[in-house]
């Protein structure tokens, strides 16, 4: 199942938390989108799912309009943040939900609602828990146990709302782990949202970046952090060095020192130089485009991090960088800084 | 299949060290008055209900059996009190009925919806609790007495309101109005509106949706709000006075009648309908007991 959302507008009184957003979602993908508080992202996946309607703009499942339809009849799965798992419910009423508010010509018979429900309990892992009641269920098992409830109506299309936002760190990464596995099993074309670029980055295979109400980028999550498309996209992924340069007919200058770096021709004037902190490599004094003297040195693990004051023109910056563990660093020391790759961003 | 194994939860709380309980042994903790004054404190507390709540409650049956059970027995077996129960019951039976409808309905709306003028509708929800019933009362004479709003209409049509069940009925709606509301708008608020959105989704329609999903999760707050209501609409007097017009037999509701016995020196009869109203108040307090703790497990059983 294809979704296509097209010039999607929503307001919030004076809030626009969508403007104008265009996305195609295809068959078996399996895709994040990650942005902030306040970037649109879960209003977006709410519009899909018909828990709200937008202002203007289109929704279609297949080439269908799905706006048609309300959200009972969009066979649509969702899984919430805080799982709003049916708290007067055993688990196995829970996930047969479903199923029994079928309209009665298609509604299955107890036997075979046992038979799925049992399937589903196997799916996740929990079919010793199906007479359990949500409250006596820890964090992770109840979002297994809502996904499982939202699979049994076999939906079209799976949504998910922030589902792993409410549990502890080390729950969140064996869930990751374990959606990914599942979604390669099931292979219904699913969204989730997040605002976790780790988690993002880690389980779908394309990620839509988002921030306030716009669509900022949408790629596999190596295009994302590699070619970030806007100064935004680079700083929300990843970590980056950050400074602020001036770019004059293709000069770029770090307050008076002129950098031997190339501007894109869209950059002009007051700019972003962005660089991974990876991507800068340490050298002797006079090697690089950037002067600097140390001012600290950590180490730990296979890497030293280091604070370096950069010298230009006026005022101090300072940046922090990564060296391995044998290159000497010693405070005191003055380097030079070449970035390897690196981006600049006019500002806006 | 390719999944990561999850461990079920672990409980690895038991092996984590326990500070020291010893610490302060020998002093008292902070909070611990010396033991004299927390006697005085509760015996004052023990003393003012005994006098004030106790006492009362004792001598209303006491009074009502000083005759003997059979004189008791009968002053409620006569038809002006038969008739004064039989209408206590028919006016609280139709207004908690309505007030049940009303107040599933406001809750709803203010609980789960946005809409201009929503802030006006708690504060009209709450109107029946700061006036005055006699106020409430003297409303309905103005909206449908001989000189009122309606009045010369209604008499026009043979229709009788003030003076008979009618106005009884809605006297005793109006005053009674907030409880089931009140009591459900801060519970369906808290539970948010997740779990039908959940049903909804699932492909459960409007009604489906409130049968299986939102009633079950408000049922012990209604019954709660309904016992309430119950228990005022029984016990109504001011705005039921106001507008009953005291027919012997006729509009006289339990609490009328009490008055109207007890003016007339008929200490026994008086005091034997009042304990009918005593029981229900004890009725209600141990039921109201029994669900406050259903609503606490409640609302235990929605923490995330």
């Amino acid at each position: 199942m294809t979704i296509e959302v097209r010039n999607i507008v929503k307001q919030f009184g004076s809030f626009r938390a969508l403007d104008n957003v265009d996305l195609r979602v295809e068959t078996g993908e399996l895709m994040a989108l990650l942005g902030p508080s306040g970037s649109g992202k879960t209003t977006l996946l709410r519009i899909i799912a018909g828990l709200d309607w937008p202002d203007s703009g289109s929704v279609a499942f297949d080439g269908e309009d799905a706006l048609a339809r309300g959200a009972a009849e969009r066979h649509v799965g969702f899984v919430f943040q805080h799982y709003a798992l049916f708290r007067h419910m055993s688990v196995f009423e829970n996930v047969a939900f479903g199923l029994r508010v079928q309209p009665r010509k298609i509604r299955k018979t107890e036997v075979e609602i046992k038979k799925r429900v049992g399937d589903l309990l196997d799916l996740v892992q929990l079919g010793w828990l199906a007479d359990r009641y949500p409250s006596q269920l820890s964090g992770g098992q109840r979002q297994r146990i809502a996904l499982a409830r939202a699979l049994a109506i076999e939906p079209r299309i799976l949504l998910l709302d922030e589902p792993f936002g409410a549990l502890d760190a080390k729950v969140r990464k064996e869930l990751r782990a374990w959606l990914r596995n599942l979604h390669e099993e099931i292979h219904v074309t699913s969204i989730f949202v997040t605002h976790d670029q780790e988690e993002a980055l880690e389980v779908a295979n394309r990620v839509v970046v988002m921030d306030r109400g716009k669509i900022e980028q949408i790629g596999s999550p190596g295009d994302v952090y590699e070619h970030p498309a806007s100064a935004f996209v680079h700083s929300f992924i990843g970590e980056s060095i950050v400074l602020p340069v001036d770019v004059q007919g293709g000069t770029v200058r770090l307050g008076e020192r002129r950098l031997d770096l190339v501007a894109p021709a869209s950059a002009s004037g007051p700019s972003k130089l962005f660089v991974r902190r990876h991507d800068v490599t340490v050298g002797p004094s006079g090697s690089g485009v950037f002067e600097g003297a140390v001012k600290a040195v950590r180490a730990f693990g296979p890497m030293q991090r280091a604070d370096v004051v950069l010298s230009n023109g006026h005022g101090d910056t300072l940046i922090e960088i990564d060296a391995p563990r044998d290159h000497s660093l010693k405070v005191g020391d003055r380097v030079g800084l070449q970035p390897q790759r690196y981006r600049i961003f006019a500002d806006a | 299949m390719t999944m990561v194994a999850t461990t079920p939860l672990r409980r690895s709380g038991r092996d984590v060290a326990v500070p020291a309980l010893d610490a302060g042994a020998g002093r008292r903790a902070a909070h611990t008055e010396p033991a004299w004054v927390r006697l005085v404190i509760i015996g004052f507390a023990i003393a003012f209900l005994t006098v004030f709540v106790g006492l009362p409650l004792i001598l209303v049956f006491s009074e009502a059996l000083s005759k003997g059970i059979a004189f008791y027995l009968s002053a409620l077996a006569d038809s002006e009190a038969l008739a004064a129960i039989q209408l206590t019951l028919i006016a609280a039976g139709i207004s908690v009925g309505l007030n049940l409808v009303f107040g599933v309905i406001a809750a709803w709306a203010i609980a789960k919806f946005d809409f201009p003028g929503k802030t006006l509708l708690i504060t009209l929800i709450d109107l029946p609790f700061s006036v005055s019933p006699v106020i409430s009362g003297l409303v309905f004479v103005l909206l449908f007495g001989a000189q009122g709003w309606f009045g010369p209409w209604l008499m026009a049509h043979g229709v009788q309101i003030l003076f008979a069940v009618p106005a009884i009925v809605l006297a005793t709606t109006f005053v009674t109005f907030p409880f089931v509301a009140r009591e459900l708008i801060p519970l369906m608020q808290e539970q948010g509106q997740q779990e039908e959105e959940a049903a909804i989704s699932l492909g459960a329609g409007g009604w489906t949706t409130f049968w299986r999903v939102t009633l079950p999760n408000i049922k012990w707050g209604l019954l709660y709000g309904v016992l309430l209501c119950n228990a005022r609409a029984m016990g109504e007097f001011g705005a039921v006075s106001v507008v009953s017009g005291h027919i012997r037999g006729e509009t006289n509701t339990m609490p009328l009648l009490v008055e109207i016995l007890y003016n007339e020196y008929q200490m026994v009869a008086a005091f034997a309908v009042a304990s009918l109203l005593a029981l229900l108040a004890l009725v209600t307090l141990i039921a109201k007991t029994v669900l406050e703790g259903r609503i606490e497990q409640g609302l235990q059983h929605h923490d995330h």
